[in-house]
């Protein structure tokens, strides 16, 4: 699963109204488990909170080492939001729903 | 120390050792750091680890062919070339030569969420590829501690520190990690458990008001070491550690000889001087003149090509340029075809090691034939007696050893009897001239003699001498008996007018015994009248 991007938006480029397109990156070192995990956990999420209003990047550091330097990446996995800013920066596997709420600050629904 | 390319010390089975170009570093740990291994360097805040961990690696990229990655978690790239600026190195042109990599991991606690499972990963990736990108053969990590306050599991991070270690030795990276200085223990979270091949400590410590810099090889796993303290100084152009244990006295001696620059006093030194690389010692009390003796000397040398160093504690170099040359000494002409080299402390302006550290630095820098200590006894102002018998003895070895004369003066406290010097160095000279001043038929006259100089038959004359504007200027010798008789005529002067006080003196006394004594009487025979006696 070394994708790219991937698309799964609607409503894009709506900011009026308090609706915007999260952007995230993820950041994972191959395929290993935690990876994986961090990927399927963050997917579930941001179906369930965000509700197609995202754009997911993993980025393969084995790949592309230069672009750890970047976001300042020390941890794997680690989830950086990009936008809306201000940039917040999650590490794990983001088994902890909650905490990944609180990190990314999404009020939960609900 | 290290000329040739990163050539390792490797003896047989021994530890190989990767040379760190730093002065004095890799005489005091035989050979350098330990190759391929972490190095643990420690200190407290301000210690200079950050500076001897940069300074490692720019010499190991300059000097020994070695690139470096330089991981800081502390400063940010740019802060730290302005920091190394101050050593000299230029850390830019390093980098745009690919020669250093730069590395700044920013870790901020408040921005970091844990949400699961993790490991270090990221840090391995960053610097597999900040080696692969300038083929590094140094590594430095400052300061790694970091990781503990900036990641909430301490126990990932230690798991990870291990594994970091053990893959950088895979990879045969010679690392310094540095390290705080913790309460009890070297560094403030453990280190040096993991990081047991070789510890450094670096000791910054303040007494009487006088900072000194201290470095200790605590541990070197596999290699015999220095295990004593030694200071070093920081400076424009790095680190450098003075390793001056005890030389020993193994110095070769020759016959060779200079001149004092006084004519006469070569005479009196067996005809021809000092020996060359012997030490000298002129001592008196204050305003004796020992530093026209030693300008003469310092003249004399230049005026023969050779370098002479200059180090004084009491004047400024102007002060004594315009002393000297009211005597018709001039000293500046050297200074300024750059065979005199004058260097001006005041005493308390450092403590008493790396006083010996600066000057055994400039000595090593400039050369010289000669080297002159103007006064030693100011010394006194930070150190006690035996420390600086000590430090002398330790800076006369070094001396010795490259066949530089050396001269000191030194002040004394005046008893024109006594000949122990406060600070009893004159066993560590081989010559020793004291002046005194005599008072004498109502004047105060300059004069000096030998008390010893060894190896060598001289002069046991008390010989006069003026200032003149043409310097120094010993007076003929009369004939011993002549002074004997104008001494003893004075003398007898002396006390013949002493006696006629005396004398003066006690008749009046007499006179008024006799005078009681008459009173006496007489009070007694009017009271024998009264009482009606006999």
């Amino acid at each position: 699963m070394v994708t790219k991007t991937k698309r799964l938006k609607k409503n894009r480029g709506e900011s009026e109204g308090g609706v915007k397109t999260w952007e995230l990156r993820l950041y994972v070192a191959g395929q290993t488990s935690k990876s994986m995990a961090a990927f399927s956990n963050l997917k579930k999420l941001c179906e369930e909170h965000l509700q197609g209003q995202y754009r997911i990047e993993v980025i393969d550091l084995l790949e592309n080492p230069a672009l750890a330097k970047g976001d300042q990446i020390f941890a794997i996995p680690t989830l950086v939001r990009k936008l809306p800013e201000p940039i917040k920066k999650i590490i794990g596997d983001l088994s902890n729903k909650e905490r990944v709420l609180v990190g990314l600050n999404l009020i939960p629904t609900a | 120390m290290g000329q040739a390319k990163g050539r390792p010390i490797s003896l047989g089975t021994q530890l190989e050792k990767s040379l760190t170009g730093i002065k004095g570093l890799d005489e005091v740990t035989k050979g350098g750091l330990p190759k391929g291994r972490p190095t643990l360097v420690c200190g407290g805040a301000g210690s200079g680890k950050t500076l001897l961990a940069a300074e490692f690696l720019v010499r190991g990229a300059l000097q020994f062919g070695e690139p470096g990655v330089f991981m800081s978690f502390e400063e940010t790239s740019n802060e730290l070339t302005k920091n190394v600026v101050s050593l000299g190195f230029k850390l830019d042109d390093l980098v745009a030569q690919k020669k250093i990599s730069l590395d700044y991991v920013q870790i901020d606690r408040s921005e970091i969420e844990e949400t699961g499972e993790y490991d270090l990963e990221g840090l391995f990736i960053r610097l597999e590829h900040a080696i692969a990108s300038v083929g590094a053969k140094r590594v430095v990590l400052d300061t790694i501690e970091t990781l503990f306050s900036g990641i909430p599991n301490p126990a990932v991070v230690r798991a990870e520190l291990k594994r970091l270690f053990q893959w950088l030795k895979n990879k045969g990276m010679t690392t310094i990690i540095t390290g705080e200085q913790g309460e009890k223990t070297f560094t403030r979270h453990g280190l040096e458990e993991y990081v047991s091949d070789c510890v450094i400590f670096l000791d910054h410590r303040i007494s009487e008001q006088v900072s000194t810099r201290r470095i200790r090889v605590v541990k070197y796993r596999g290699s015999a070491h220095d295990t004593n303290e030694f200071p070093f100084l920081i400076d424009e152009k790095g680190i450098t550690v003075m390793p001056i244990t005890s030389l020993g006295m193994r110095h070769k001696v020759t016959n060779k000889r200079v001149s004092t620059g006084i004519p006469r006093l070569d005479a009196m030194l067996g005809g021809k001087g000092y020996y060359r690389g012997s030490s000298v010692l002129i001592s008196g009390s204050a305003g004796t003149g020992k530093t026209s003796f030693v300008a003469h000397f310092a003249d004399a040398v230049c005026r023969r090509g050779e370098r002479c160093l200059y180090f004084a504690f009491e004047e400024s170099e102007s002060q004594v340029m315009r002393n000297m040359l009211s005597i018709g000494i001039d000293l500046e002409q050297w200074v300024k075809k750059g065979l005199l080299k004058y260097h001006a402390d005041r005493p308390t302006i450092y403590g008493l090691e790396t006083h010996l550290s600066v000057m055994q630095k400039m000595i090593n820098e400039f050369k010289p034939a000669a080297v002159i200590v103007d006064p030693v006894s100011n010394l006194n102002a930070v150190a006690n007696n035996s420390n600086i018998k000590l430090m002398l003895s330790r800076l006369l070895d070094q001396l010795k050893l490259d066949r530089v004369t050396t001269v000191l003066t030194m002040l004394t406290q005046g008893s024109p009897t006594t000949e122990s010097t406060d600070i009893d160095i004159s066993s560590l000279a081989d010559t020793w001239i004291r002046l005194r001043d005599t008072e004498f038929g109502g004047e105060r006259n300059r004069g000096m003699y030998i008390l010893k100089s060894r190896g060598m038959a001289h002069s046991n004359q008390i010989r006069e001498f003026v200032l003149t504007d043409k310097g120094v200027n010993l007076l003929v010798i009369q004939l011993n008996l002549e002074r004997k008789r104008k001494a003893m005529e004075a003398q007898i002067a002396d006390i013949r007018a002493e006696f006629k006080t005396e004398e003066a003196e006690v008749k009046k006394f007499i006179r008024q015994e006799k005078l009681r004594q008459q009173k006496v009487s007489q009070d007694r025979e009017a009271m024998a009248q009264i009482r009606k006696a006999d």
